[in-house]
């Protein structure tokens, strides 16, 4: 190359020299502000040694703990799927009047508190509440037991499944089911065989971004769980009590189990889009 | 200003898109770069523009280098495709763009500039539009606000890539008439880039008709139509038949057999010729073939025939007179009347 | 009302829909009324009496001052990640772009117990601060630290899809035109910008507003200084002031979807000044 290099600028780029400095800012602030903090929960489980950080899984409180989360999860995610898939099937295949408004209810546990959120059932069911005794009598608790840590966690993950259908569904049209039913396929069929296939890393996405707040919620559930320990306690509730009594060996071990799922939820995620960008590109958005 | 394009070649990551080539533009001239996708010419006129770093060679605008400017420092004035208008300013705001981002030492002052918007606007017969934003003017509109916007600039070299290509038929001639009434009116350096040859033909003072990063022909529209500089010039513009033949001893000879047209030279190569150029004779050298087809065209008739060859054909067209006896299926013979032979170790 | 819907020869709209609207009925609204009812049991004078109470309004100023600032820092390095991520080829851009969604998808109270550990005093950022005499963690400062890592991913997953779209023609008409790279930048490419630079804004500061888990290790949580309005939430209900726990929820919807109306109305005049579409 000649001498002729030295005036040539990219118009549409910055020079070198501020695409490094414009780098090196970008780099450095994700890594103060999220690659540290990642780190920090790794470094802090492990630096009692990794006898502390396995003796914190083998409390019982602490076993407790991972299987309502899984429980809680396992039983809000598969009803948050069902009520995704439904709504996106109404809102994203038929033209209706008011379906604005409707996806900005949907949308509306983004813009709640998570101490709102647990709050509102404490106020439908709790003790002071009207409901509160009459479920008492039946033998029914709600608040500071299973169902109202499942319901908190429904009502902030809720939107999330749908939301990542509606976009997608919205984009693919009708005309591949109303081709299936032209061709004889039942309504079920057409769902199951024509509509399902064509969404499906997209629902897996929803479901995964689900999954992870549900598993990690902390704000809603903390407020109905009523904090009993070995009963009414998830990771992220024990992880707090852990801390709180200066137990951060424990705390931290417990939190690295949290943030796997978190690392193993991003991998997916990332690989998804990869591979199937296409098919998940519509919900890109949180 | 006249620009003198000396040697140019340009790379994109290993893929050469223009291989050594020059190029000698007059000043006030207008000049097409025609071409297929992939010619190579709309490389020339970012290279020109200074939005690309050729690879080797150099620019002149005058007899300043211009490898030495950054685009800012070209003064040129460069029309997008697709007008590349910026959709949250005005089109008085579009057309002011270029003055208002000068140093404040060359900046006119606000009066100043906005007389020279309300001119360009005169000049391009959108007085009154100052307040709309682009997304709420026709494509042609749109067109002439970016050829204004170019144009406050005072540019030394007006560059179009594909000025009429997103516009549809009926607006693309109008406006191809009037920028040749502007170009003639305002005398800029001119470039603009086109696949359609009908526009380059007819807009511009000089074609360069481009092939795979060459030149393959520069001259005006007779001198590329009638005298077609390779075979690719002469199959891209306009109609054409082509066939392989041999040159022997001043003969053109088609299939072993003479045709009844001279030639000097020996060799073999293809012979082209233009529909219109043909008579149909009963002597024995010439074409011959059978009429597959036979179509009327407006005031001419088209046959298509195909002459035979081991197992495939070569398929012609040629016009025929109204009034001749053409069957289908039936043998007709033809002679090239203006031809030319491009030898294959040319 | 009767063409309420348009025709279409899908089945199961009856079915979805109502399902729809029975488990949002169920989850959501039924719930929020019951909030909503509640606080209007309380009635007028004493609903007033705790909305503005000084300890009530001071974590109402925390929060919402912290999500504030939080979001106008995440707006700014935001959109030079996203360029950055957008516009720029380097080694490990992909890892970089897969870890923006980190804050997203880790539990909040993990990342808050990490973010504590980390400023405070004795921590790898805190001590480099402390000996400056600067304290972040257990100070206001610390809640700004957990909502920007809380609203980052908001603002760069909104703005970055935008300028993926930016046409490079503009910029470069800019250029031909005269303009710096600045001049281009400033005035043809951040005005295209700002409708989405907004929308990340408002999601950041809603998300932040409201947030909990991360903040509570952190804050040190002094009322009057450092305590954030859920936590004087779950401080009221533990207290079993459920009329002051709910005054204060109420407050805090009542100003998140006005701010958020305001964000929405500032969101479409931008989209009509700079984009007209």
């Amino acid at each position: 190359m000649s001498e002729t290099a030295s005036r040539y600028r990219d118009p549409a780029g910055e020079t070198a020299f501020w695409r490094v400095i414009l780098t090196l800012i970008a780099v450095a602030f994700l890594g103060i502000v999220v690659v540290l903090p990642l780190v920090t929960v790794f470094y802090e489980a492990f630096r009692k040694g990794s006898d502390a950080f396995f003796e914190a899984f083998q409390e019982p409180d602490a076993i407790a703990a991972i299987r309502l989360t899984l429980t809680v999860a396992a039983i809000a995610v598969p009803l948050n799927l069902v009520f995704g898939v439904a709504a996106a099937w109404a809102v994203a295949k038929f033209e209706f009047r008011g379906k604005t408004f409707l996806v900005t209810l949907i949308d509306l546990p983004f813009s709640i508190s998570p101490v709102i959120s647990g709050l509102v059932y404490v106020l439908l069911f709790g003790a002071q509440s009207y409901l509160g005794p009459i479920l008492k009598s039946q033998g029914i608790q709600i608040i500071f037991a299973l169902p109202g840590m499942v319901l908190a966690t429904i009502f902030v993950t809720f939107p999330f499944i749908a939301r990542e259908l509606i976009p997608l569904m919205e984009e693919q049209g009708t005309g591949d089911e109303e081709a299936a039913l032209s061709l004889g396929a039942s309504g079920w069929q057409t769902f199951w065989y024509v509509t399902l296939p064509n969404v499906k890393w997209g629902l897996l996405y929803g479901v995964l971004l689900c999954n992870a707040r549900a598993m990690g919620e902390f704000g809603a559930v903390s407020v109905v769980s009523g904090h009993v320990r070995g009963l009414t306690e998830t990771m992220p509730l024990h992880i707090e009590i852990l801390y709180n009594e200066y137990n951060f060996a424990a705390a931290f071990a417990v939190a690295t189990l949290l943030a796997l799922l978190a690392l193993v939820t991003l991998a997916l995620k990332t690989i998804l889009e990869l591979r199937y960008g296409d098919e998940i590109a519509a919900g890109r958005k949180h | 200003m006249d620009v003198k394009i000396k040697n140019i070649r340009k790379e994109f990551a290993r893929f050469p898109a223009l291989h050594d080539l020059s190029l000698d533009i007059a000043s006030g001239e207008l000049i097409a770069l025609l071409g297929p996708s992939g010619s190579g010419k709309t490389t020339l006129l970012r290279l020109i523009a200074g939005l690309e770093q050729p690879t080797e060679g150099k620019i002149f605008f005058g007899d300043q280098d211009a490898s030495l400017k950054s685009v800012q420092e070209r003064n040129i004035g460069f029309v997008f495709q697709h007008y590349a208008l910026f959709r949250h300013m005005t089109v008085a705001e579009n057309i002011a763009f270029g003055l208002k981002v000068r140093p404040s030492a060359t900046r006119p002052p606000k009066a100043e500039i906005r007389r020279r918007v309300s001119e360009l606007l005169d000049m391009v017969q959108l007085s009154g539009l100052e307040k709309r934003y682009p997304t709420q003017l026709s494509g042609g509109q749109r067109q002439r606000v970016a050829l204004a916007r170019a144009m406050a600039i005072e540019p030394s070299v007006l560059l179009l890539d594909e000025p009429f290509g997103a516009l549809d038929a009926k607006v693309r001639k109008e406006l191809r008439r009037w920028l040749r009434e502007f170009h003639d009116r305002t005398g800029h350096t001119t470039v603009f880039v086109t696949h359609d040859q009908e526009e380059a033909l007819e807009l511009a003072d000089r074609v360069v008709v481009m092939s795979q990063g060459r030149i393959e022909q520069v001259g005006s529209a007779d001198d590329v139509y009638d005298r077609p500089g390779s075979p690719f010039v002469f199959s891209f513009i306009g109609e054409s038949a082509e066939l392989p033949v041999t040159l022997s001893s001043g003969q053109i000879i088609f299939q072993g057999h003479p045709i009844g047209a001279a030639e000097p030279g020996e060799g073999e190569g293809k012979l082209f010729f233009r529909p219109q150029d043909v008579v149909l004779t009963d002597e024995q050298d010439a074409l011959f073939g059978k009429v597959t087809a036979c179509r009327r065209l407006a005031g001419t008739r088209i046959a298509e025939i195909d002459i035979a060859n081991h197992g495939h054909a070569y398929h012609v067209e040629i016009e025929v007179p109204l009034d001749a006896p053409v069957t289908l299926g039936a043998e007709l013979r033809f002679r090239p009347t203006r031809w030319k032979v491009f030898l294959a170790t040319q | 009302m009767k063409n309420w819907r348009q025709p279409s020869v899908l089945p199961g709209f009856g079915l979805t829909l109502g399902y729809t609207l029975l488990y949002l009925t169920l989850i959501i609204l039924v719930p929020l009324a019951a909030l909503v009812w509640r606080s209007t049991g309380i009635g007028w004078g004493p609903f007033w009496a705790l909305a503005f109470d000084q300890r009530t309004l001071l974590a109402l100023r925390v929060s919402f001052g912290a999500a504030l600032i939080a979001a106008a820092i995440n707006v700014i390095f935001g959109v030079v990640v996203a360029w950055v991520l957008v516009r720029y080829q380097f080694p490990g851009r992909r890892l970089l772009d897969a870890i923006i969604d980190l804050p997203f998808a880790l539990p909040t109270a993990v990342a808050g117990i990490s973010l504590a550990a980390l400023y405070a005093p004795k921590g790898w950022v805190g001590q480099i601060f402390a000996p400056l005499g600067i304290k972040i963690a257990f100070t206001p400062l610390g809640i700004v630290i957990a909502l920007i890592f809380v609203g980052l991913p908001f603002v760069v997953r909104t703005v970055q899809p935008v300028m993926a779209e930016l046409d490079r023609e503009l910029e470069e008409a800019a250029a031909t035109l005269g303009a710096n790279r600045l001049q281009t930048l400033s005035m043809v490419v951040l005005p295209t910008l700002v409708p989405a630079i907004l929308t990340g804004f408002a999601l950041a500061f809603a998300r932040a507003v409201g947030e909990y888990g991360s903040v509570i290790f952190i804050a040190g949580n002094v009322p009057y200084v450092s305590e954030i309005a859920p936590l004087l939430i779950v401080i009221r209900l533990e207290e079993f002031n459920y009329a002051g726990a709910t005054s204060i929820a109420c407050i805090m919807l009542i100003i998140s979807f006005v701010m958020l109306l305001v964000i929405n109305m500032l969101q479409m005049w931008s989209r009509r000044r700079y984009s007209n579409v």
